[in-house]
Order: structure tokens, then C-alpha cells, then sequence
């Protein structure tokens, strides 16, 4: 579905991206990890068009994209932000987030849609016509993600979308986003520095370090331990000693 | 050192009196305890409540609030400041935000040093770059030079952990302090604040979210809920604990070594906020 070759950014003097390639299947799920100023984000703002100088290969369906993206190509691609505070406009209530794109993209119907797409995501219907700022973290990224999929897209550009959220939520919105992918027939591209999240929602997982990956693996041997970089081995080694929570003993 | 009888902050809001922080009790001496809560639980209020650094329209009760025999609560305000800085650090969030963007590394940690131990800027100087050679920064006399903005996030929290112990504390006040770092980074950090707390034998309360890793580095750990303490538990005895909100906050999170295909969602009840 999304197919990624040789793919580099440069700013400036400086390659922020230095030759990534990887490919999703429809309906699967790719995992980019690594720790900040890796370039895990600089490749997914890439593929969703909010880079334009950028060499390589990018494919959606096998056919190549254009550097600048035409509007259909937002239609079938869409993103999802960390901090749905900051992409969601404040002086705008949740139904006038909903029914932009709509709008923008010509798709009548759109009082219907736009209830269908709050019911999708598990928000009540009274949460129309509320504004961001009234609503809590986890419902605000449930909008985020109502309106990423309110088009219609097939694949779902996700960085660090529970980062801000507290772990309750969280669980809540991993739930969701795995049900979302099994209802719609999703493609997910996911960016994140936790290892667990990203094992959780994708089946291949690319390690990035330096603008580069350096390892492709499954998520099920990141699980086990089969890592052949010495990176892959640190962060796993990190995310067991400081985030993997103790199992709870049954009382 | 540090004792909190029946602590209460409020909000006056136009609904009425809010409560943030209810009836906590907690003391802290040489030992490294751990705050955790979810975003709105009151532990950052809690910790702030200790040094009176509250935002303004709180209102702080307590049947006691005391920091080694200073009464909080009454205290004047050039009392507080002795206390602040010099005898409690706070380490916060983000150094982005907490160090100032026009001044080197080094001037902030040498007028820190000054403020409450006075001496020369000769002086002063040279205890800034012994101070980060401290929190193990390999170059301190070159990083001093550098302005916050040409250092590192990792760096620039050791910035503020030099600046922190430069008076010399008895209790260091951590707030979500790797919040914003790497995983390799952040365990560095959290590694250096475990070792200096141990050879200094100062005291450490560390807030955060994240329950997996405060009880790593933590002797004791105080769970919070809606302003409330909820569990109190030693951290070895985690898998353990007892009450179902803490329980929660670990069956909700996602584990790198076992796979399951939807996670636990948690139920609150409304009688966890009761007391």
C-alpha cells in the first residue's frame, strides 16, 4: 500500500533522512522507533506531503506520488498528530473540525457524516458542538482522529498519537485505533519512542538512529529479543528495565 | 524533614470551591520517595504546596506543613526563600523553560551558588564548573560558556540538577524531571539524580506518571487519585499493590514482552475519589 525507496531530506546542511526505504502492506501496520532527532518524523511528514524537498521513491497503491501532492492523494492519506491541542483549532467547535474536510474535498452529506464519524470513535453526540478546550485529552485525540478518518483515507500517518495522554486513555485510544484498522481495512504508519506501543499496533517495526535505519525487524522478534543491532538491544534493554510494567498478581 | 498533615489546596471557581489536593499526609526524610497520579491528581500541587509555590487564588490548608521544623504555612517570605533553593530543590519538566534563554550555563549555576552561599564570582565560577563536573558532564569549564540554547535537552537538565545542588540541599523535589528526554537519556538522568541523592544523603521525592519507572528508583511510592492518596506501598511490593486504581495503572499498559491483542481498559469508580 505504501511503499518507501531511498527516501532523503535535507535541511540545509544537514540530511535529516539519509536513504529509508520500507514497505507496508494494506491493512498493515509499520512501526518507526528511535529516540529524538532520529528523523522517524521527518519520514512520515514526508510521505504525508508536508516536506516537499525530498529524493527517492515514495508509493501509495504503486503508483509514485508527486512532490507536490494533489488534493485526492489527501483524500486516501491522512494524519494524526501528538499534541491534539495544537491541531485542533480552538476558536472552532468540534462539528466545524468535522466538516472541513469534507467541504475541501466536495463529499455531500455531510450532518450525517459527521455523526457517524463522533459515534466511530466512541464520542457522544453531545460533543459536537463543544470546543477543544472542553473536552479532556483523550476526547480531543479522538477528534483528531474522527477527522483524520472522516474522508474516507486508507492509510493513517500516526505520530506519537498517545504520547500526551495519560496511560488510562492511552489503552483507550490503542483499542481504538486497533479496531478502527480491523473495521476500515486501515494502513498504518506509526511513529513513537515507546517500543511497547509501537509492538502493540504494528507487525514490522523499522529502528532509526542517526537519519538512517538500522534495522528492520518483526514485532514479534523485538518482543523476543532477536535484534541484530546494538540500538535495537539499548532501547529494548531501556524500555524493559524503566517502562515494562511488573504483571499484577491476582488476588 | 518534610511533614504534610491533612493537606487541602482548593480552587475558588464560579461553581464553587474546587478541590485539588485532599487531606494528604505524607513526612519524607533521607529516603527517595515516589508521587505518581495521572494528569489533574494533585501530586505536582502536592509537591509545590511543600515549598509554597503555589499559583495564585490556591488556597493552602493543613494541620501541619512543616520543612525541617519551618513552619510552611506561616513562614515570611524571606524565610521561604532560604528554604526554596537552598535547603529543597525543585527540578521541573523541561530546562527549555526553566533556565534563563541570556545567560550562560555557568553564570546561572554560579549566581545560584552565590545567592545563598555568597563569596566571590571568582569563587562562584569555579564552583559552577566543579558542579558540572558533578552531574558528570565532561567538558563543565566549556559547557559553562554555552547558552541554554546550545545545549542538549539531557544537558541542560544537568544544567539544572548542577544549579539545583549548588546551595547544597537536604531534599531535592523532582517534577516529571525526564518527561521531556530520550529513554537513554532519561535513564542517564534518572541515574545521576539516584546517585548524587545516595552519596549527598539528601532526600528525594520524585513526581511523575509513569509507575514502572518511579518505582525503579523509589523506596516508597504514594499513589494518587483525584487529590487524593490512594495506596502507599513499598515499590519492591508493586506487583502487589492493592488497590484497583493502581492496579489499573500498570494492566492498562502495554508490555514489550507480552503480546495481547486488546489492552485493559480501566473502570474508574466513582468511590476511589471518596475518601
Amino acid at each position: 500500500m505504501i511503499a518507501v525507496r531511498d527516501l532523503r531530506v535535507r535541511f540545509g546542511h544537514t540530511e535529516a533522512v539519509r536513504g529509508v526505504s520500507f514497505g507496508v502492506p494494506r491493512g498493515g501496520s509499520f512501526g518507526l522507533v528511535g529516540e529524538s532527532g532520529s528523523g522517524k518524523s521527518t519520514v512520515l511528514r514526508a510521505i504525508a506531503g508536508l516536506i516537499h524537498d525530498w529524493t527517492g521513491r515514495i508509493e501509495l497503491d504503486g503508483e509514485p506520488v508527486a512532490a507536490r501532492r494533489p488534493k485526492a492523494f489527501f483524500r486516501r492519506v491522512q494524519m494524526v498528530f501528538q499534541d491534539p491541542y495544537g491541531s485542533l483549532h480552538p476558536r472552532q467547535t468540534v462539528d466545524r473540525a468535522l466538516s472541513e474536510p469534507l467541504i475541501v474535498h466536495g463529499i455531500g452529506d455531510v450532518q450525517s457524516r459527521v455523526v457517524r464519524a463522533l459515534a466511530d470513535v466512541s464520542l457522544p453526540a453531545s460533543a459536537r458542538f463543544r470546543y477543544p478546550h472542553q473536552l479532556s485529552g483523550g476526547q480531543r485525540q479522538r477528534v483528531a482522529i474522527a477527522r483524520a478518518l472522516i474522508t474516507g483515507p486508507q492509510v493513517l500517518l500516526l505520530d506519537e498519537p498517545t504520547s500526551a495522554l495519560d496511560v488510562s486513555v492511552q489503552a483507550e485510544v490503542l483499542n481504538l485505533l486497533t479496531d478502527l484498522q480491523r473495521e476500515h481495512g486501515l494502513t498504518y504508519v506509526l511513529v513513537s519512542h515507546n517500543l511497547a506501543v509501537v509492538a502493540h499496533l504494528c507487525d514490522r517495526v523499522g529502528v532509526m538512529q542517526a537519519a538512517a535505519v538500522v534495522e528492520e525487524l518483526s514485532a514479534a522478534d523485538l518482543r523476543a529479543g532477536r535484534a541484530a543491532h546494538p540500538h535495537t538491544a539499548e532501547l529494548r534493554r531501556l524500555s524493559l528495565e524503566l517502562e515494562e510494567p511488573e504483571p499484577v498478581a491476582q488476588t | 524533614m518534610l511533614r504534610i498533615r491533612n493537606l487541602t489546596v482548593s480552587f475558588r471557581t464560579p461553581t464553587g470551591i474546587s478541590h485539588a489536593v485532599r487531606e494528604v499526609s505524607l513526612s519524607v526524610g533521607r529516603e527517595k520517595v515516589g508521587i505518581v497520579g495521572e494528569s489533574g491528581s494533585g501530586k505536582s500541587l502536592t509537591a509545590r504546596a511543600a515549598l509554597r509555590l503555589l499559583p495564585p487564588g490556591a488556597i493552602l490548608e493543613a494541620e501541619e506543613l512543616s520543612f525541617d521544623g519551618t513552619d510552611v504555612l506561616r513562614a515570611r517570605e524571606s524565610d521561604m526563600r532560604r528554604i526554596r533553593g537552598g535547603r529543597a530543590g525543585l527540578i521541573l519538566q523541561d530546562p527549555k523553560f526553566s533556565l534563563n534563554p541570556v545567560m550562560t550555563a555557568g553564570a546561572q549555576i554560579a549566581e545560584a551558588w552565590r545567592a545563598h552561599r555568597g563569596g566571590t564570582r571568582r569563587q562562584a565560577a569555579h564552583a559552577a564548573v566543579d558542579l558540572l563536573a558533578q552531574v558528570r558532564i565532561r567538558h563543565p569549564a566549556h559547557v559553562a560558556d554555552h547558552y541554554p540554547h546550545e545545549l542538549s535537552g539531557g544537558m541542560g537538565q544537568r544544567v539544572m540538577i548542577a544549579m539545583m545542588l549548588a546551595p547544597g540541599p537536604d531534599l531535592l523535589i523532582a517534577d516529571e524531571p525526564t518527561s521531556a528526554l530520550d529513554a537513554t537519556v532519561q535513564a542517564d538522568i534518572l541515574r545521576l539524580i539516584d546517585d548524587l541523592v545516595s552519596r549527598r544523603s539528601m532526600g528525594l521525592v520524585l513526581i511523575s506518571h509513569d509507575l514502572p519507572l518511579v518505582s525503579h528508583f523509589c523506596d516508597r511510592v504514594l499513589v494518587m487519585y483525584a487529590g487524593r492518596i490512594v495506596e502507599e506501598l513499598a515499590a519492591r511490593d508493586l506487583a502487589h499493590a492493592k488497590h484497583p486504581y493502581t492496579r489499573a495503572l500498570l494492566t492498562c499498559l502495554p508490555s514489550l514482552t507480552h503480546d495481547q491483542p486488546r489492552l485493559p481498559v480501566m473502570q474508574r469508580d466513582p468511590a476511589w475519589a471518596e475518601a
